[in-house]
Formats: structure tokens, C-alpha cells, sequence
């Protein structure tokens, strides 16, 4: 599957599908979109890189192993849930910082909380499709 | 501090999972945590029973949403008290992890996994809301599902293979059923479905729904018609797993079985026959499976549909007397299933083989163990005064008072088919002369392990032998706590009232 058109188009899509993933992050909370979506999208990036110019320069361009991505994610959305509780408030209530912010707009838990979501599927995804591509 | 205690057990969980997940190479770290987290989670869990237990039931809303809408969280008598034995069971299997599972399958996240499924079972006991429900049977069936499946030796693909189909077929069918029932009142919490559902005018479609969650929740439970799956696959993974397994996951079915069926589906004539009769099938289908089987851990297999009879005979029964019982059942059966499981992971590692015929002479050799193993088998059989006896007693008591004499025949029969079982299990482990057995090479033997390692294999089995005896000779007080927890049951208005109760939610 090595053709020089989809070597080329890959090196341009990697960067615009990761910031696409982005914004589908973003806009999830109120719009279709957020954490999972934006994840499956960043790890089709990925996979893309890797059907285009094979495994090993897609798992160099990572650096690390993407199951890291596990538990650094898990942790981003356990710790949103459980900054409620330095309020007295329970587990996982939104806190919602009072003004908006430009390009983000509303900042809250919630927020790291998909931020987290988006990070543990590109883990999860990753290290599925690298393993079975690995044994393949 | 105390006002989201009803979390912190579920919480601390999830955070040991992390944790555990970030040390993921590091297997000797990985152990230590686990025993250690598992003994602050037992801490926090006798916490929380001991606030629920001065306080009365306790709420929490997740995410601050009022009842019918958001997750409940509650936390009533049953509850707190599954998990703390949830807790128990836990802390014992994880020290007796640490010895047993071997590193090749401790490298591939042996011990997150396994506090993923102690943190889908908390849940499970938790939750006051049904969809919520749904969400941590399937953690708890994911995080099995890499359990059994782990090491991927063909027979535990083979029993992995059925143990799959059976679960995913019961949980959508749960699915199906929460839909009806969503589709009858629009309502997903457990207290608002408990007034909703009363008020059904079409009683026949509430009663079809009932049968949906039976089949479902029977399926988890191993109930009559609906068990074959245990016996093909619990003896396949390795002991700690099957400890795990045969203690709680079926248990988890039960508990369910027992929420539904007391908050929802109250006072139907019909599904309590039905449930009596399932109830009478398991007790003598399941103690007859167990009599022919050769295989120690087929054995206690076939023992826990057996017992799971016991559990939901009560329910059948749907008196006070009954339910306490039940609940006394649940209570005894934990502790002893996962002992006994881990008895049986200790027999192999002595032995080498789980096979009754040719094992024997465990008391020439080891007869402090023999003692020891002595008393999760004597309690499962309930000679008095061992912690079998008590509820046993009950469930004849409340069988006596309904003039029950089929109900009473099944438990009086199933007892004594366990004590066969028991008994030639016993002669043939522990009382018959040895019989040689060819050494297995690459395979750690129990004589050959470090003064550690033989510690983590035996303590856990001492510590719940202890709450074994504990429910025996202290059964005054479990009987104190059964008998509560059965009027908290038959009375809903109090759960209900816990959930509802006004100026629940906190303001920032």
C-alpha cells in the first residue's frame, strides 16, 4: 500500500486531521462531537501516518508507547471529578470558570474531563490497531 | 469529610486502578499497592458501614443533578454491606495474587484490571439507578472477560468462549428490559420506578418486564435453567481469578435480583412462584451436578449453583424471616466461596493437580493446613456452629411458617448433598494415603517458594477463615444485621424516602 500520492497527502493530513480532532474536542459540550470522537479522529490520523509510510516511523513520530496515554487520560478525568470535592460539592458536579475565554469559550471540569476521555481512546485505539498490526 | 463518604470506596478504586496502570511494567510495585490499597479500601469500607450503620441510609447525587434525573449513589445496609465484603474478598485475593498469578500474566495488567472489576462491583452495589446499573455490569463483564482470558491457554479460550456469549446475551437482555421498562414509566432511578411502576394500570407487560430481568439477572446469578455456563468455565483461569469470581460475580446477580425484586417488582404472586421454583431446581440440580465431579474446582463450581439456591429461595419465600435468611446466605457465601477457591489454588500449587483421585495425604504432610482448610469447607456444609448453620436455619424457620414443605425438602436435601460432596472431598484431599505423582518440571511448587510468597498464599486464607468463624460464633450479630437490612427491604418507603429527601442538593 505504499504509493507516493498517499505518502505525500499523509505528511499534510497528519497535522489538519489532528487539529480537526481538536476542534471536535472543543466543541463537543453543547454541539455533536467531544472527547470520543475527537479521540477516534486523532488515532485515524495516526493509523493513516502508518498505513502511508509504515509502522516504525508512525511509532517514532509518537516517541512513546500510546498505552501511556491510558492512565494519563484516566487521571485527567478522575482528577475533573474530583475537584468538586475541594467545594463540597459531589463527585463530578461542573465547576465553570465565570468568564469565557477566547477560541475555547467556556472553560470548565467538564472540559478536562473529555480532555481526558479524548486521550484514553487514542491509548485504547493505538495500542489495539499497533498490536494487531505487530502480529500481522 | 463524611457528606461524600458513600464514594470514597468507589473512588479508591478507580485511583489504586490508575495508579496501578501508570506502574504497569513494574510488577513488584504492582503487587505492593495492591495489598496496601486493598487494605485502606477495607478501611474505608468499615467506614462507611459503621456511618451507615449509626446513621441510616445515605445519598449522594453525581454531578450535583436532582434524583430522578441525575445517577444516585445510594448507600443503604445491603449496599455497605456488600461492600465490605467486597472489600474483604478483595484484600484476600490480592495478596493471594501476588504469590499465585505468575509474572507472565501479571506483565499484562493483571492487577488494573483486577481493581477495575472490585470497582464495577462496588458500583454495582451502589447505584440507585438502573441504566447505572447496566454501565457497571458491563465494567464488571469487560474487566472478567480479560481476567479469564488472560495467559490465553486453550482451555481458558474455551471456558473464556461460553462465559462470553452467556454474559453479553444476559446484559442485552437486561438492556432490552430497562428500554420496556424506561418505555412504561420514563423514569431510569430505582426509587421512582419503585412508586411508577406500582401505578401501572397494565399489570401484564410490568410482569413480562419482571421475567426479562429475571432471565437476565438469572443468567449472572447461574440460576436453574440458565447455569451451564459456570461450571464450563470458572475451574479454567487461574485460582485468584476464580476466587474472585466464584465469591462475587455470581453474588452480583443475586444482589440484583434481590434490589429488583424488592424495590420494583413488589407483592407479584407469580414471579414468587416462579422464583421459588428456579430457587428448588438450582439447589437440586446444582448439588447433583457436583456429586460426579472429579475436578476439585468443578467441584465448588457445581457447590456455587448449588448455594446460589439458597439466595434466591428467600426471595421466593418474601417474608421477613425469608429475606434475612437471604441475606445471611449472601453474607456466609462470600467469605467462603472465595476461600475455598483459593484452598483450591492452594491444593495445586502443593500438589500440582486439582484432581481428587489423585491427590491425598495433605494431613500427613501438612496438618496445621488441613486445619485450616478444614473450616471454609465445614462452614460451607454449616455444622453447627459454623457459619453455614445459621442462615440455613432461617430459611427452614420462614419455610416452617409458610408451610412450605417443598422449599424446605430443597434446602434440607441441597444441605445434605453438600455434606457428601464435602465429605468426599474431604476422605480424599486431605484423609486418604498419598498418592504418588509425578513431579512436574517449571512448575513452582508450594515447598519450593520463599517464606513471602508462602505467607501471601496462606494468610489470606486464615484471614477469612477468621471472618468465616467470625459469622459462625458471632452469628448473634450477623443475624442482628440480616434481620435489618430485611426490614429495610420490605419496607421501600425508606430507600425511596433517602432518595427523595428534600434539601438533598448542595449549593456551592
Amino acid at each position: 500500500m505504499r504509493t507516493i500520492i498517499l505518502k505525500t497527502a499523509s505528511a499534510y493530513l497528519l497535522p489538519v486531521l489532528l487539529l480537526f480532532s481538536v476542534f471536535i474536542l472543543l466543541r463537543g459540550h453543547y454541539l455533536p462531537g467531544g472527547g470520543f470522537v475527537g479521540g477516534l479522529m486523532a488515532s485515524i490520523a495516526f493509523v493513516l501516518h502508518a498505513f502511508a509510510n509504515g509502522l516504525s516511523n508512525t511509532k517514532t513520530l509518537i516517541r512513546f508507547h500510546p498505552g501511556f496515554l491510558m492512565p494519563v487520560g484516566l487521571a485527567l478525568a478522575f482528577l475533573s471529578g474530583m475537584a468538586p470535592l475541594m467545594f463540597d460539592l459531589p463527585f463530578m458536579t461542573g465547576l465553570w470558570y465565570p468568564e469565557a475565554i477566547p477560541v475555547i469559550g467556556s472553560l470548565g471540569s467538564a472540559l478536562f474531563f473529555d480532555i481526558g476521555v479524548y486521550l484514553v481512546v487514542i491509548g485504547v485505539t493505538l495500542t489495539i490497531i499497533f498490536t494487531i498490526a505487530d502480529t500481522i | 469529610m463524611t457528606q461524600q463518604l458513600v464514594l470514597y470506596p468507589l473512588l479508591l478504586q478507580l485511583f489504586l486502578s490508575i495508579i496501578l496502570m501508570f506502574s504497569w511494567k513494574r510488577i513488584s510495585w504492582q503487587r505492593v499497592i495492591s495489598i496496601l490499597g486493598g487494605i485502606l479500601n477495607l478501611g474505608v469500607s468499615i467506614w462507611l458501614f459503621a456511618y451507615i450503620w449509626e446513621n441510616g441510609t445515605q445519598t449522594i447525587q453525581a454531578g450535583n443533578w436532582e434524583a430522578p434525573f441525575g445517577i444516585t449513589f445510594v448507600a443503604d445496609t445491603l449496599a455497605v454491606t456488600l461492600v465490605l465484603l467486597t472489600s474483604i474478598s478483595g484484600v484476600a485475593v490480592s495478596a493471594f495474587s501476588a504469590s499465585s498469578i505468575i509474572p507472565a500474566r501479571l506483565k499484562f495488567g493483571y492487577f488494573p484490571i483486577f481493581h477495575f472489576l472490585l470497582l464495577g462491583l462496588i458500583g454495582a452495589f451502589l447505584t440507585g439507578d438502573i441504566f447505572n446499573l447496566y454501565v457497571w455490569f458491563e465494567i464488571i463483564i469487560i474487566s472478567s472477560f480479560v481476567l479469564i482470558t488472560l495467559g490465553g491457554e486453550k482451555a481458558q479460550l474455551e471456558g473464556a468462549v461460553k462465559y462470553f456469549t452467556l454474559n453479553i446475551l444476559a446484559s442485552m437482555i437486561f438492556l432490552t428490559a430497562i428500554a420496556v421498562l424506561y418505555g412504561l414509566t420514563g423514569s431510569l432511578n430505582m426509587a421512582d420506578l419503585s412508586i411508577k411502576v406500582a401505578a401501572i394500570e397494565n399489570r401484564g407487560l410490568v410482569e413480562i418486564t419482571a421475567i426479562l430481568f429475571l432471565v437476565a439477572f438469572g443468567i449472572k446469578a447461574a440460576v436453574f435453567p440458565l447455569y451451564f455456563w459456570l461450571p464450563a468455565s470458572y475451574h479454567t483461569p487461574p485460582s485468584a481469578v476464580s476466587a474472585i469470581f466464584g465469591g462475587l460475580l455470581t453474588k452480583v446477580g443475586v444482589y440484583a435480583l434481590i434490589r429488583v425484586f424488592t424495590l420494583i417488582f413488589v407483592g407479584d404472586v407469580f414471579m414468587q412462584d416462579t422464583i421459588l421454583v428456579m430457587a428448588i431446581l438450582t439447589l437440586i440440580s446444582g448439588g447433583l451436578g457436583a456429586l460426579i465431579q472429579t475436578n476439585l474446582r468443578k467441584v465448588f463450581s457445581y457447590l456455587i449453583i448449588c448455594h446460589i439456591g439458597y439466595m434466591i429461595i428467600g426471595l421466593g419465600m418474601y417474608t421477613e424471616v425469608a429475606i434475612a435468611g437471604t441475606i445471611f446466605y449472601l453474607i456466609h457465601d462470600i467469605v467462603v466461596k472465595t476461600n475455598l477457591f483459593m484452598v483450591g489454588g492452594l491444593i495445586y500449587r502443593i500438589k500440582g493437580t486439582n484432581n481428587i483421585k489423585s491427590l491425598g495425604g495433605l494431613y500427613a504432610e501438612y496438618p496445621r493446613l488441613s486445619l485450616l482448610i478444614a473450616i471454609p469447607l465445614f462452614s460451607l456444609v454449616g455444622i453447627p456452629p459454623l457459619s453455614g448453620f445459621w442462615p440455613k436455619l432461617s430459611l427452614l424457620n420462614a419455610g416452617f411458617n409458610d408451610q412450605n414443605w417443598w422449599a424446605m425438602g430443597a434446602i434440607l436435601f441441597a444441605s445434605l448433598i453438600t455434606l457428601v460432596i464435602i465429605a468426599k472431598v474431604w476422605s480424599n484431599v486431605v484423609w486418604k494415603d498419598k498418592v504418588e505423582l509425578p513431579k512436574r518440571i517449571n512448575f513452582r511448587y508450594f515447598e519450593n517458594l520463599n517464606k513471602t510468597r508462602k505467607i501471601q498464599l496462606v494468610a489470606p486464607i486464615v484471614f477469612l477463615s477468621l471472618i468465616s468463624l467470625y459469622i459462625g460464633f458471632g452469628a448473634e450479630h450477623v443475624q442482628q444485621l440480616s434481620t435489618r437490612v430485611a426490614g429495610e427491604l420490605m419496607d421501600n418507603q425508606q430507600y425511596i424516602d433517602a432518595v427523595f429527601k428534600t434539601g438533598q442538593n448542595l449549593k456551592p
